[in-house]
């Protein structure tokens, strides 16, 4: 549990951050999205003390993050960040080490978690553990950046713009690997991004933040539904509403018995890609299968209609 | 494209074999007194007879070694303690200072030395030495100062206290830039160490005097050619040196 | 963040000055500790230190104790750069001007041979002021043209003391007033050395810099070789150059004529346009790499041939990077060109060496001084020409 209790931030007479209070439960992914200079950077990096609050306690476990010396609390937080940060003198595998050694873990403890972790990524420990970041891909520097983050076995992973840098077709790849990777985890997540695609997707609940102050906190469910602001409306977008609505739940929510024609979709799929497949393909329903093969049962072009539509 | 390729190679084979020749002649260099004979009138010695050509020039590698050390360990340490929150108020100053110290030509801080040092060792030590810093200051304070903000990010996000930021992240990221730094120093001090010799410092700048003193072509050149050789293998070396290590970490 | 951590700083402690605190420190050392000027019966031998008020009148001697302890404490708090400037200047004016006064007050009158030299405390008051003074004006960050009038208020001052004969109590103005007639004819000799190496190595080294830029597997190899002869030690190359330049004067008909030699001003010359070349056309190729691609595209575009592209385009946009390369030769050469008298080429190098054979120190300082005064003269000159030009100009500027 990470709880933010009147937290402001003041750089001379302006104010970043502004009497934010909120709390995220743990095992969770929050994501703080807002404009650019919405103070959302500033704020998570008053988590790991990166940045001291001018006024106002974080507490994480119900502990005052002040309560250790900061280089103590950051080797306990992951950090990811834009552009990744990678050590250029480093290998791979001595980037992911790093906090480990910092740590003091014995050599076989590490050597095992980096390999855990490089698998984990799907990069072949041994192609890759002994490159240095050049060698890589922006992609795969990402993944060893997140790896790196992942490395102590965080309870708390703050990530701030991690996937900016990616191009769409790669950052799609990569918000899916953080799923997988939370669940695996259980990872309690705090991510900022300016991307509101990106926070549905990825968000338990969603902060968004304007001039320094958190205008809505809520589930995206609920904040489609119910924008507290103007501002959040315009942020969620009038014509993505419906869409979005369909993107937070899965295609296997919305099965219903029976069968449909033609070739079937998976059921993790989210609702909106499964309707972009009723649309594409011309069908009013199509089957879904599970991750066995096996088909479920059917979804129809009507009840997405009806899902998508303004809950009351 | 082979091309580049050979001709890396070609310079490896000269510089190989400069290297060779140097060392025979440093420590046989009777073997070349035919060839230098010519030069010389008769009844004059063609092969430097007032001191052994091998151990001058150790004594002359040892003071560019002992300065270029001092040099490098205060140049580095100042540029730490500038770029460290504590010092910061005193990079701008520092780095005019490093600008106007640049101007002065080492020949003037060797003269300047002498007054306060007297003769012999000890201005030629001090002159490379405060010589020397200044390269070394300038790129380490451009290592320590251009490093990438996302690393450095990263570093403190990974909980490294600031020594340890120091010597596992900036210093190491810095290095071939401090080392192009020694480099440029070594080279200098090389030079101005020759000219030491006319404050009487036992360098092989001496061998060149003594020949132009004495008007004799065969001691200036063989001074020439053994300090000329020197430098530029040291030189070569040193660049070999920084690309090896920056071309591993590519940074 | 920076921001807010230096706010919290000042608010909490007294304004001091952490350079002002070595200022000051370095001003009670020099003031009340170390010795103000040396006095020596004669050229040679060895000196008698005279503290601050036993070289000057009581009332001059108080009176900079009094200035310096000012100048001193300004410095020590955090207060305005322009003030600073004018405080440093204030104890700079008054040290030069006291300097003169004292060697005169000291000399006795029946001793011509008495020298009477700045000791360890000037230097290390003028240090500590000098220091003072290039912190505020780091910190007023002027422009060029501004830059341009201080240097001339400091060559005007100078220019000053010596014309009205202020200074002509020091050893070394004694040392100059023994061969004032080889000083100038010294002085010209190193400025034609260095100007001269200059020009030349400018002639060959432009074009050699266009070439180089337009004809890729040059490039690479020109710059090894100059490097390397940049490498080589001066001596060693002026030394290797005796035997050549010798045989072509004995064996080239006509080369004596056009003052060919062995020794004497010809390698000399030969070594700094050597040295010369790297800058020269390292400065060009990189200066020429550095012309926007667009710039050269759109002057093919309307038609340029490529004569009129590089003189209309590329040499213009790539001219504060060449002028970069000057400022390096001039201010490289100024100061080998000292080291030219060791096989008869004259220049201020001839004091020098001829000081340390004697081990006459004012004879050191008579050829040191003026060499560094040029280096400097032209390094902030050039400096400031360059921002000038560069400003508006190629977006990649200067170096």
């Amino acid at each position: 549990m990470i709880e933010f209790e009147h937290i402001t931030k003041r750089y001379g007479d302006t104010a970043v951050v502004r009497d934010v209070s909120m709390a995220v439960a743990p095992h969770t992914v929050t994501v703080v999205v807002g404009t650019s200079g919405s103070g959302k950077t500033t704020l998570i990096r008053m988590v790991n003390r990166l940045v001291e609050p001018t006024s106002g306690i974080i507490r994480i476990d119900g502990e005052d993050n002040r309560s250790v010396p900061e280089f103590e609390l950051r080797r306990r937080i992951g950090y990811a960040i834009q552009g990744h940060g990678l050590f250029p003198h480093r290998t791979v595998a001595e980037n992911i080490a790093t906090v480990p050694t910092l740590l003091g873990w014995d050599r076989s403890r590490i050597r095992a978690k980096v390999e855990e972790l490089l698998t984990l990524f799907q990069l072949d420990p041994d192609f890759f553990g002994a490159r240095y970041p050049h060698e890589l891909s922006g992609g795969q520097q990402q993944r060893v950046g997140v790896a790196r983050a992942l490395a102590a076995e965080p309870n708390l992973l703050l990530m701030d713009e991690p996937f900016g840098a990616l191009d769409p077709i790669i950052r799609a790849k990569a918000q899916e690997d953080l799923i997988a990777i939370q669940k695996h985890f259980g990872t309690t997540i705090i991510l900022v991004t300016h991307d509101m695609e990106e926070a549905f997707r990825l968000a338990n609940k969603i902060a968004v933040m304007d001039k320094g102050e958190v205008v809505q906190y809520a589930t995206p469910e609920e904040m489609l539904v119910r924008p507290a602001t103007p501002f959040v409306e315009e942020l969620i977008g009038a014509s993505e509403r419906p869409f979005r609505l369909l993107a937070i739940e899965r295609a296997g929510a919305a099965v219903e018995p029976g069968a449909a024609e033609g070739p079937p979709i998976a059921e993790d799929l989210s609702q909106r890609e499964a309707l972009s497949e009723l649309l594409w393909s011309g069908r009013e329903a199509l089957p879904v299968a599970a991750s066995d093969g096996s088909i479920v049962g059917r979804l129809s072009l009507d009840s997405l209609i009806r899902r998508a539509a303004r809950p009351r | 494209m082979p091309s580049p390729f050979r001709f890396l190679r070609l310079a490896t084979i000269l510089r190989l074999t400069a290297l060779m020749l140097l060392l025979v002649f440093l420590l046989l260099p009777g073997w070349f007194e035919p060839l230098l004979k010519p030069l010389v009138q008769e009844n004059a010695p063609a092969i430097y007879n007032r001191g052994s050509l091998f151990w001058l020039t150790v004594l002359h590698l040892r003071t560019v070694f002992v300065a270029t050390l001092a040099a490098t360990f205060v140049a580095v340490s100042l540029a730490i303690l500038v770029t460290r929150e504590a010092g910061a108020e005193f990079l701008p100053l520092s780095r005019s200072l490093v600008n106007i110290g640049q101007t002065f030509p080492p020949v003037a801080v060797l003269a300047l030395a002498v007054p306060i040092y007297g003769f012999g060792e000890n201005p030629t030590l001090i002159a490379l030495f405060l010589y020397g810093l200044l390269p070394i200051f300038e790129n380490a304070l451009t290592g320590l100062t251009s490093l990438p903000p996302a690393v450095m990010e990263a570093a403190r996000g990974t909980g490294m206290t600031e020594r340890q930021r120091l010597l596992r992240i900036e210093l190491p990221l810095a290095l071939p830039v401090i080392l192009t730094g020694i480099r440029l120093s070594v080279v200098i001090s090389l030079s101005t160490a020759t000219i030491g010799s006319t404050v009487a410092a036992k360098t092989l700048g001496e061998v060149i005097i003594a020949g132009l003193q004495s008007n004799n072509l065969a001691f200036v050149l063989q001074g020439g050619f053994i300090v000329a050789v020197l430098a530029v293998l040291i030189h070569d070396a040193l660049q070999a040196l920084e690309r090896s290590l920056a071309g591993r970490a590519h940074v | 963040m920076t921001v807010g951590s230096i706010r919290e700083k000042e608010g909490g402690s007294l304004p001091v000055d952490k350079l002002g605190v070595i200022v000051a420190a370095l001003a009670v050392y020099g003031a009340f500790l170390a010795t103000f000027v040396t006095y020596r019966a004669n050229r040679i031998v060895q000196g008698e230190a005279r503290t601050i008020l036993e070289s000057l009148p009581p009332s001059l001697g108080y009176g900079l104790v009094a200035l310096v302890s000012a100048g001193a404490a300004i410095a020590l708090f955090k207060t305005s750069a322009a003030f600073r400037m004018l405080a440093a200047s204030a104890v700079l004016v008054a040290l030069s001007l006291l300097i003169g006064i004292a060697a005169d007050h000291l000399m006795p009158a029946d001793n011509a041979y008495a020298r009477i030299s700045p000791a360890s405390g000037f230097w290390i008051l003028f240090f500590a002021f000098a220091l003072l003074a290039a912190d505020a004006l780091t910190r007023m960050s002027p422009g060029p043209g501004i830059r341009l009038l201080f240097l001339a208020g400091v060559l005007a001052v100078m220019s000053g003391l010596l014309a009205t004969g202020r200074w002509d109590g020091l050893s070394i103005l004694k040392e100059y007033a023994s061969r004032a007639d080889t000083f100038w004819a010294e002085a010209g000799r190193h400025l034609t050395l260095a100007l001269g190496s200059l020009a030349a190595a400018a002639l060959v080294g432009l074009p050699l810099g266009i070439l180089c830029h337009r004809v890729d597997g040059l490039r690479d190899a020109v710059l090894n070789v100059l490097n390397a002869i940049q490498t080589i030690p001066s001596i060693a190359l002026f030394g290797i150059l005796i035997g050549p330049l010798g045989w072509i004067a004995a064996n080239v008909p006509g080369a004596m004529a056009i003052g060919v030699r062995g020794i004497g001003v010809a390698p000399a010359f030969v070594a700094l346009f050597l040295y010369s070349l790297l800058p020269m056309v390292a400065n060009t190729v990189v200066g020429l790499a550095g012309v926007p691609q667009a710039a050269n595209d759109a002057a093919r575009g309307i038609g340029m041939t490529d004569r009129q592209r590089l003189f209309a385009v590329e040499f213009p946009l790539a001219f504060p990077v060449i002028l970069a390369g000057i400022r390096i030769v001039l201010v490289q050469n100024i100061g080998l060109a000292t080291i030219a008298a060791l096989i008869g080429g004259g220049g201020f190098g001839v004091f020098v060496f001829q000081g340390i054979g004697q081990t006459a120190m004012d004879l050191v300082l008579l050829g040191a001084a003026p060499t560094v005064i040029l280096a400097f003269v032209v390094a902030i000159t050039l400096n400031a020409v360059i921002e000038i030009t560069a400003t508006g100009r190629s977006p990649g500027g200067s170096p």
